[in-house]
């Protein structure tokens, strides 16, 4: 059974990873959890949302309650190179006094620049020595894209100015996991669209090492904490697609599970932003939704704790979770067949619509065409799956 | 003999920030260099794209003022089209802007800026029971602070500290002489702490309500917003009103006391109550709260009128004349060297490097490092001046100008505060008066705000309209700009459109103007002039800098822009791949 199988290799795994000493020794977990006035119960149903969430058999609730209260193993080092910050934004989001929270509470952060108390030499010494005392057993989160024209020279950073490019691949070289967080560290990002004037490139494209894409601009709190769950059951890469993106958080289509999909199917569109059809809740396609061709789970999480998100706000998705979206998905408000404007691909802006014309349906058929292109790509990293 | 001494990176920011100093044998700043060592050339990515797009590219200049560039970048192209936006879509925006603002300021408060003037330590030796009675000292209403709520933070941190793993607090600089608290007072610090990273929450919440998620929004389009659903639904309104009540009550009751609190404390402290660094202060119109009405109005004092202002004697407001902003590259890594204005501007890269010096490293040795040109070009950021003079922008300038205009709503709450400190005007002139000035701004928003909804609801009932239709021209060719007050200070996106799509953006950023690097003249940008005279305690532990810094909520990833200010005219620029 592909299933007892799966159980008994997460089962030994966790008893591996509880071999190890806690970071910090005295308080469990547990403890956290009654200072925080959670119960177990809210613990396990915590636990089975989590599990849906990970697409795994509801029987593997306790392997991922025990994986939680596993997180006092791992130090991380999260690094900020050509980026805005707004991952680690996001990270702060997380809900309290939830779980998500507090696992980000637990994780020993080793280095941070946006929350780390040190600064200058004293933050560069917890970064060396981060380095050096946990080797082959920290994650390493990256946020930004890596500059690379010129040796990198556009991103220094410490009392030496090491290049940005020197510093995330000597922290790759060392680490148990790597996860490029959001965009510009999965596939390089805004800095990276065209004429991408400081060569800024993915992380997995400047390490040998295996590396973890959780794209979005930025990704949701609960995607970045699900991958950390993910490396502590399994100890190995989840399932990736041909991105290597999670299949858990980018197998689906924002499309597949839109609130808006009913009106989409009935063909009752937005037509402009502001209109009847908008007040109505109609589909966004043809002001630019990009969720046909978008993996993400943005339709079934949402962000915020649940606020909101842009299909929710009237806005079409913009397709923040796929590689070049800044050049492939623009512009932003029109559907893609109506690409008129110069883009990486060099159309011009003399182009009218009329010459292009959509049939509404046909978007449909590119998603599929497009999911299917993607998981028929070969060379795809080494998975559980594979 | 005189020593050096390198902070790179500045934690705590947005951005990637090195600040070097010079000092003298008293340990006395004598020469200061801020240099920005990331760039990214957004404006340059943004030609030739369509205008609709400006707004979600120039948004990821920055994650921390997330809104802020958006806003800037959908105005600007609406003031290019000639758009008169529906008064909905305005006041949403109001109330977008004030989430962004509550959010903002606390968080720069609290997490960024807030172990600078806390010491986590020292609350371990605090009496919970005492603290809880000092809290009155600071408000009739103060919150968490219940000797109960504070045995607990306080037993929550020292058994994170008998851990021995610090994590992201390892290796910072406790025990640091110029922490002015008490246990008590620092205890009481460190509940708010702890407090504000729930509310934060709530605040990116509230943006997230009209916003679809906070950071990075996505419900303005050019000529409105989208959001039109949930302002049909009184579930929605409601909870943006009661979730912006729960963020107000929390900056009136925690953080407007606690910096009561510190600027009692730390008046005395010579290496805050000086460094207000470039006494140009500029501000601009921001927070349409009406058809008519904007919380804060623009203005531009020059030194001599700061200094008549906060000793008494006559002053005057300026308006602002755009003709007069310039820039130049002298000092920055840029290939144009002369005083260009702005819209001849060019901006090529030409990274000159660094060089060899001893600096004094965190054990309190000389060793040699990689230092800043001091007579050559070092930093990422260019020189934005005022009639050849540098401003400084941000909440004290705003606050001080604003005050100086007789805002009322400004001057209530600033008289309110000078007399629960019982300090005199010009301590607003310094270190302390930054940060001080940042939370009245917040509290001035949280005070004021809801009248923008009060406006929205009576205006929802005879208006559903959300956006204005326009068309562009393919064969007009457009200028626009957007100027206003963001968190950070002021802001100005400046676009032209031809062939319908971006022919050239440009952003004047507030840390822009506040990281400027010296210009041709060797005068100082207000970072730099901030730092001049500081006393450092022990050159091994530089905190007091890293103070002086913080107090100007630093965003480097947004400074590091080219700018032009002329709009009708816009700068060729171009990359050169070999540079």
């Amino acid at each position: 059974m592909e299933q007892t199988k799966l159980y008994q290799k997460i089962s030994s795994r966790l008893g591996e990873l509880e071999k190890f000493s806690p970071m910090k020794e005295d308080m469990s977990i547990a403890q956290l959890m009654d200072d925080k006035g959670i119960s177990r119960r809210d613990f396990m149903k915590w636990a089975a949302g989590m599990t849906a969430m990970l697409s795994l058999p509801a029987s593997f609730t306790p392997l991922m309650a025990q994986a939680a209260e596993l997180t006092d193993r791992l130090p991380v080092v999260w690094l900020h190179m050509a980026e805005c910050t707004g991952c680690s934004e996001s990270l702060l989001r997380t809900d309290a006094p939830g779980i998500d929270s507090l696992i980000f509470d637990y994780i020993s952060l080793e280095y941070h620049e946006t929350l780390m108390a040190a600064a200058g030499w004293q933050a560069e010494h917890n970064l060396s020595n981060a380095i050096e005392k946990y080797k082959g057993k920290y994650i390493l989160m990256v946020e930004g894209g890596i500059p690379t024209k010129n040796d990198g020279m556009y991103l220094k950073i410490g009392p030496q100015a090491h290049t940005g490019l020197s510093i995330a691949q000597e922290a790759a070289e060392s680490a148990a996991a790597i996860f490029a967080i959001g965009t510009c560290s999965s596939f390089g990002g805004v800095q990276a669209a065209y004429p991408n004037p400081t060569g800024a490139k993915g992380l997995s494209k400047v390490t040998d090492k295996p590396v973890i894409n959780v794209p979005g601009c930025p990704p949701s709190e609960r995607n970045i904490v699900g991958n950390v769950l993910h490396y502590i059951l399994f100890g190995t890469l989840p399932a990736l697609d041909a991105y290597s993106r999670p299949k858990w958080a980018y197998g689906l289509r924002i499309h597949d599970l839109c609130e808006r999909r009913g009106h989409f199917d009935a063909g009752e569109f937005v037509q402009e932003f502001g209109d009847e059809g908008a007040k109505k809740g109609y589909c966004l396609y043809k002001v630019g939704c990009k969720g046909p061709y978008t993996f993400n789970n943005c339709s079934r999480e949402k962000f915020n704790q649940g606020t909101s998100w842009p299909v929710q706000a009237g806005h079409g998705c913009i397709g923040c979770s796929e590689p070049d979206f800044w050049d492939a998905m623009g512009p932003f408000e029109e559907p893609l067949g109506n690409r008129l404007y110069h883009t990486l691909y060099g159309e011009g802006a003399d182009k009218t619509a009329d010459k292009v014309g959509v049939a509404l349906l046909s978007a449909t058929a590119v998603g599929v065409a497009a999911h299917a292109a993607i998981a028929a790509v070969k060379g795809a990293p080494k998975t559980d799956e594979s | 003999m005189s020593k050096r001494i390198v902070v790179d990176p500045i934690t705590r920011i947005e951005g990637h920030l090195r600040v070097e100093v010079i000092v003298d044998d008293n340990n006395k700043v004598t020469e200061a260099y801020t240099s920005s060592t990331l760039w990214r050339g957004l404006e340059n990515i943004l030609k030739g794209r369509d205008p609709r797009d400006a707004g979600f590219f120039i948004q990821r200049i920055c994650g921390v003022c997330t809104y802020s560039h958006y806003k800037a970048g959908i105005v600007a192209v609406e003031d290019a089209l000639g758009i008169e936006v529906p008064l909905n879509a305005k006041l949403v925006r109001t109330l977008m802007n004030a989430a962004l603002i509550m959010h903002d300021h606390p968080v720069h408060f609290y997490h960024l800026h807030g172990l600078d003037w806390v010491d986590v330590v020292s609350a371990l030796s605090a009496d919970p029971a005492k603290a809880s009675k000092d809290a009155f000292n600071y408000t009739d209403t103060p919150m968490y602070t219940g000797e109960d709520h504070l045995k607990m933070v306080q037993k929550r941190v020292a058994d994170f500290v008998k851990k021995g793993h610090l994590g992201p607090f390892a290796n910072a600089y406790w025990g640091h002489p110029t922490y002015k608290l008490t246990p008590e007072q620092n205890l009481i610090a460190v509940s708010h702490y702890l407090k504000a990273l729930e509310v934060q929450r709530t605040a990116a919440q509230m943006m997230a309500i009209f916003g679809a998620k906070q950071p990075h929004p996505q419900s303005l389009t050019v000529g409105g917003v989208t959001c039109i659903m949930d302002l049909q639904s009184p579930a929605r309104l409601g909870d943006f009103l009661f979730k912006f009540k729960e963020v107000a009550e929390f900056i009136n009751n925690c953080y407007y006391p606690d910096v009561v609190m510190a600027g009692g404390m730390y008046a005395g402290e010579p290496s805050v109550n000086a460094g207000l660094g470039t006494a140009n202060l500029f501000t601009h119109e921001e927070f349409q709260v009406s058809a008519t009405e904007h919380l804060f109005e623009s203005g531009v004092m020059m030194a001599g009128d700061v200094v008549a202002l906060v000793t008494g004697k006559p002053f005057k407001v300026e308006d602002l004349d755009e003709s007069k902003i310039t820039e130049e590259a002298t000092r920055a890594w840029y290939k144009n060297d002369a005083a260009l204005h702005p819209y001849d501007g060019e901006t090529d890269p030409n990274y000159t490097g660094l060089k060899k010096a001893q600096t004094v490293n965190d054990k309190g040795e000389e060793v040699e490092t990689n230092v800043v040109k001091e007579s050559g070009k070092y930093t990422w950021i260019k020189a934005p001046r005022y009639d050849g003079q540098p401003l400084q922008v941000g909440p004290l300038a705003n606050i001080v100008v604003n005050y100086a205009r007789g805002n009322e709503r400004v001057v209530k709450v600033v008289d309110q505060f000078l007399k629960d400190t019982g300090l005199p005007i010009k301590a607003v002139a310094s270190t302390l008066g930054r940060t001080a000035c940042r939370m009245l701004e917040a509290k001035v928003v949280a005070d004021n705000a809801l009248v923008a909804f009060n406006s929205l609801i009576e205006n929802l009932k005879v208006d559903d309209t959300t956006c204005a239709t326009y068309k562009i021209d393919k064969t007009k060719e457009y200028k626009g700009r957007y100027i206003g007050n963001v968190p950070r200070g002021v802001l100005s996106h400046w676009v032209r459109i031809k062939n319908g799509v971006i022919e050239n953006y440009q952003c004047v950023v507030p840390s822009t103007w506040n990281a400027s690097p010296k210009d041709a003249n060797g005068v100082r940008g207000p970072y730099e002039e901030a730092l001049i005279g500081l006393p450092i305690a022990d050159l091994s532990q530089p905190l007091e800098i890293i103070r002086v810094i913080h107090s100007f909520d630093p965003c480097i990833a947004c400074a590091v822009h080219v700018m032009d200010t002329k709009g009708n005219e816009m700068g060729s620029y171009k990359i050169d791949p070999s540079a």
